[in-house]
């Protein structure tokens, strides 16, 4: 496989954009016409050949600028990757994990040479040949989770897993819907997802966290979750929201399908080995409206679960004051037929 | 319930049970305020919680210094400020061994902060008892540039560092002892809804 | 995954060490230091599923190691280890994980082991020097012929072995005083020592959250039972030597599992009906979850009475 990255940018003049073939293979969240919040967990193996789905970390074509965005917003705030002294081994396990994923999924792009703990990583799209020891920090320009992190897309934390309960004890996050790593640090699963309404009530947390302590080694599971977000901007994070805040007004029923954005985040957990703790990789897919509306079916799904959504989501989520206009434009890609199962185009 | 009755709220918020005692060990006690009477309650309760106590006592305006020390605890020392009393509470910390009992009664900002300086030298949260006492006044970190305010009566309020207009969100950090401050004209700059009084 | 039985070395008359080795010689996955793993034996009709710790380095992949005490009253799986289980045989074993894990915040570990609860505790010493974190051990056994124990620990200074037959018997409340904030306390072994730990904690004042043990339990065996199978509409009999889950596989009822043994929570079931009672030797379910018999955990729990109906 042979992957052009974009050129491209994540704020400023936004000049992010997705090829056909990007388009194609968005990970649409929906797998029927109306929306409910559910767990929806499933084993997070190789599906579909050229799907998001085919590999453990996707690299996909927005990989280079993606990672210049986040280097971006590190510099800003360096607080937006931390680890508790006691994650470090998890850290470790973690940039294992994502080491050897990577150069046996995409041997073209990455290679790893191990010869004990004397370990050789290259990464070509980045230009970065890096040789050290593993578990030996001082060898590295940065600890193990920040190094890996800088070269992985989508957002990551790192749970501890201990008191039947799990900690957000350490993470690099540079793409958050609305929360903050610096403020969440710390927390165990209850306590992190207490602003989320609603799920509480419905005893979906208990079952998740039941789900997740359970989760096993070689055994990792995903979902899909989603949001809107008005330009193609990774760093939607609370820390800056007044500077990105009043970009949110500015969609009118000319520019909706260029500017709003349906946001999907691929969640996966895997179990590590040396540190029985659970990294949480959180990767953050962009589409425009008008984008999403070249595959007929999620024209008319995203139509129909947009129009049917009970107000206290669309205002959890954070557009429900652009939701006539996004509903206005969504139905005229709506012809009102029947659309088929399964998130997939037809 | 002793102290302070508050209404439910989400998961993240602290619950201030009311001091339990917790047997004749060692025990580190700081009451600020009207917290003093926690104190006084416990004791009255369990004379023994007192014999190996070190108590450090912020009046904060109240008079309850004799009373507290009529208590007979092993140690009394009486700050004007919390920022006053950290070194020697953390000094205490320091010293301690497993089993130390840790009771903390006062405004929500001192029980945030004594409770996180007590998680950071390795106090067990089921270690730590708390009471509230005092109006309900919070210590709130402002989101966008970190700053700690102390004593936010009102939703929203002005950040005393950067000085954004910021609501008040319920979501707490135990690791930072502080509410989560968002600026609340982020989308639409200027438009500031009234402020109106914080209750518990 | 089938590995080859590398090695089998007896460290006492009644505790084996096993060493698994991959086939192929590959590398197997690492693991943290209390992890388990579950070795199937066939057994006839039935293959045993039966979990241990394992004793081996945890950072090291070329093999997995256990020690495995004979039990004689038991319902068969060490017994099988002990007479069946040969150099060069091929057995399945899962893929690890870890139910008695390390608090890594802890500031300091101190770690206690009765008899043949030593076993999680070698690996986690390995993976506490590694990571130059500060720990104590105390191992206590009643001779020290049967103390297989002292074969597998390292020659170090925080290492203390207590024999109650040479008069050293280990006293638990000298053990926890004194320790620093931030220690956290580890029991492994017979359930008298569990909780004498844990009453001397208490009286130290020690949060219940800093004091963990291991209450990994064995299956017990017990009188046979019947019960039914609403979903796969079936009826068993579970014999005496065979645990309710073992029982529901032998049948080819699909039923989730971790642990093995009361601890993980996987494989609780509902009760749809229930003359009789359940006898739960779980520690998953709550007192009052017990009492109502609305649930049962099929790993280690059992039933007598009139008529059991689940929903599988
Ligand atoms: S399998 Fe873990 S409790 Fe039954």
């Amino acid at each position: 496989m042979t992957l052009r990255f974009n050129d491209e940018t994540f704020r400023g003049d936004y000049t992010y954009h997705n090829s056909a073939a990007a388009v194609r293979r968005f990970p649409f969240p929906f797998d029927q016409d109306s929306y409910m919040y559910s767990v929806n967990i499933e084993p997070h193996r190789p599906t579909r050949a050229g799907s998001v789905f085919e590999h453990r970390f996707d690299v996909d074509e927005h990989y280079v600028a993606e990672m210049q965005d986040r280097a971006i917003t590190l510099a800003d705030d360096p607080l937006r990757c931390q680890s508790l002294p006691h994650m470090e081994l998890a850290g470790w396990d973690f940039l294992e994990l994502v080491m050897v994923c990577k150069s046996e999924d995409y041997p073209d792009m990455f290679t790893l040479h191990r010869d004990g703990d004397r370990w050789h990583w290259i990464n070509r799209p980045l230009g970065i040949d890096q040789r050290f020891t593993f578990m030996d920090t001082s060898t590295l320009p940065c600890g193990p989770l920040e190094y890996i992190g800088r070269q992985t897309q989508g957002d990551h934390a790192l749970l501890d897993q201990r008191e039947g309960n799990l900690w957000m004890d350490a993470g690099i996050v540079t793409s958050q819907a609305d929360w903050s790593l610096d403020f969440n640090i710390g927390m165990n699963f209850f306590e992190w997802h207490a602003p989320v309404p609603k799920a509480h009530e419905l005893g979906i947390f208990q079952r998740a966290l039941k789900f997740l302590t359970n989760v096993q080694q070689g055994k990792p599971s995903r979902r899909l979750n989603w949001t809107m977000t008005v330009n193609p901007r990774l760093d939607t994070s609370p820390e800056n929201y007044h500077k990105w805040g009043p970009e949110k007004r500015t969609i009118t029923p000319e520019n909706v399908g260029a500017k709003q954005y349906l946001r999907v985040e691929l969640q996966s957990f895997y179990r590590l080995p040396r540190s029985n703790a659970l990294v949480f990789p959180i990767r953050c897919y962009l589409i425009s409206l008008e984008d999403l509306v070249t595959v007929p079916k999620w024209g008319r799904r995203f139509h129909r679960v947009l129009r049917d959504l009970p107000d206290e989501l669309a205002e959890y989520k954070g557009f429900a004051v652009n939701r006539s206009m996004i509903v206005d434009y969504l139905a005229r890609f709506d012809d009102g037929a029947e659309t088929s199962a399964g998130i997939f185009p037809d | 319930m002793a102290g302070t009755a508050f209404t439910p709220s989400i998961l993240s918020r602290p619950v201030y049970a009311g001091l339990v005692s917790r047997g004749a060990t060692p025990a580190i006690m700081l009451a600020e305020g009207e917290g003093a009477l926690a104190l006084m309650a416990l004791a009255d309760h369990d004379p023994a919680v007192m014999g190996h106590a070190h108590i450090i006592h912020i009046p904060a305006g109240t008079g309850h210094g004799a009373a507290l020390q009529a208590l007979g605890p092993a140690m009394y020392h009486e700050g004007p400020t919390l920022p006053a009393v950290l070194p020697r509470l953390r000094k205490a910390l320091g010293d301690a061994h497993m089993g130390t009992a840790l009771y903390i009664a006062g405004t929500e900002g001192v029980i945030g902060q004594v409770t996180a300086e007590a998680l950071a030298a390795g106090v067990a949260a089921g270690a730590i008892s708390t009471e509230h006492h005092g109006g309900a006044a919070r210590r709130m970190q402002c989101v966008h540039c970190k700053g700690i305010t102390e004593d936010v009566v009102t939703d929203p309020f002005i950040c005393s560092h950067c000085g954004l207009s910021l609501f008040v969100r319920d979501h707490f950090s135990r690791r930072l002892g502080a509410f989560q401050g968002v600026c609340v004209d982020a989308e639409t700059p200027g438009q500031i809804p009234a402020m109106q009084e914080i209750r518990p | 995954m089938m590995l080859r039985v590398a090695s089998v070395e007896p460290l006492s008359p009644l505790v084996t060490k096993f060493r698994f080795v991959h086939p192929d010689g590959a590398a197997l996955p690492l693991f943290s230091g209390g992890a388990h793993v579950v070795v199937e034996m066939p057994d006839g009709e039935m293959i045993r599923r039966n979990a241990y710790s394992l004793v081996s380095d945890p950072m090291d992949g070329s093999g997995y190691e256990i020690a495995v005490r004979r039990e004689d009253l038991g319902r068969g799986g060490s017994l099988y280890m002990h007479t069946r289980v040969a150099e060069g045989d091929l057995l399945g074993v899962g893929a690890p994980a870890n139910l008695f894990g390390l608090d890594l915040r802890a500031r300091k570990h101190v770690l206690v082991a009765g008899g043949i609860g030593i076993t999680p505790f070698i690996a986690q010493i390995r993976q506490l020097t590694r990571l130059q974190l500060p720990f104590e051990l105390h191992y206590c056994a009643r001779s020290r012929s049967e103390a297989a124990g002292l074969a597998l620990l390292p020659d170090l200074p925080q290492v203390h072995v207590h024999i109650s037959d040479e008069g050293n018997r280990m006293d638990p409340a000298e053990v926890l005083s004194g320790q620093p904030l931030g220690t956290h306390a580890y029991t492994c072994g017979p359930e008298g020592l569990v909780a004498a730990m844990a009453d001397a904690g208490a009286r130290l004042g020690w949060p219940e959250a800093a004091l963990h043990s291991e209450t990994f339990l064995a299956p017990p065996p017990g009188k046979p039972f019947r019960v039914t199978l609403a979903r796969s509409a079936l009826t068993l009999t579970v014999g005496p030597d065979q645990s309710l889950l073992e029982a529901l596989e032998a049948a080819g009822v699909d039923a989730p599992w971790l642990c093995r043994g009361g601890v993980c929570g996987q494989c609780e079931t509902a009760v749809l009906s229930c003359h009789g009672r359940i006898e739960h030797h779980d520690h998953w379910l709550d007192d009052d979850e017990k009492a109502a018999q609305t649930k049962i955990m099929p790993c280690v729990s059992r039933f007598q009475g009139q008529d059991l109906i689940l929903d599988r």
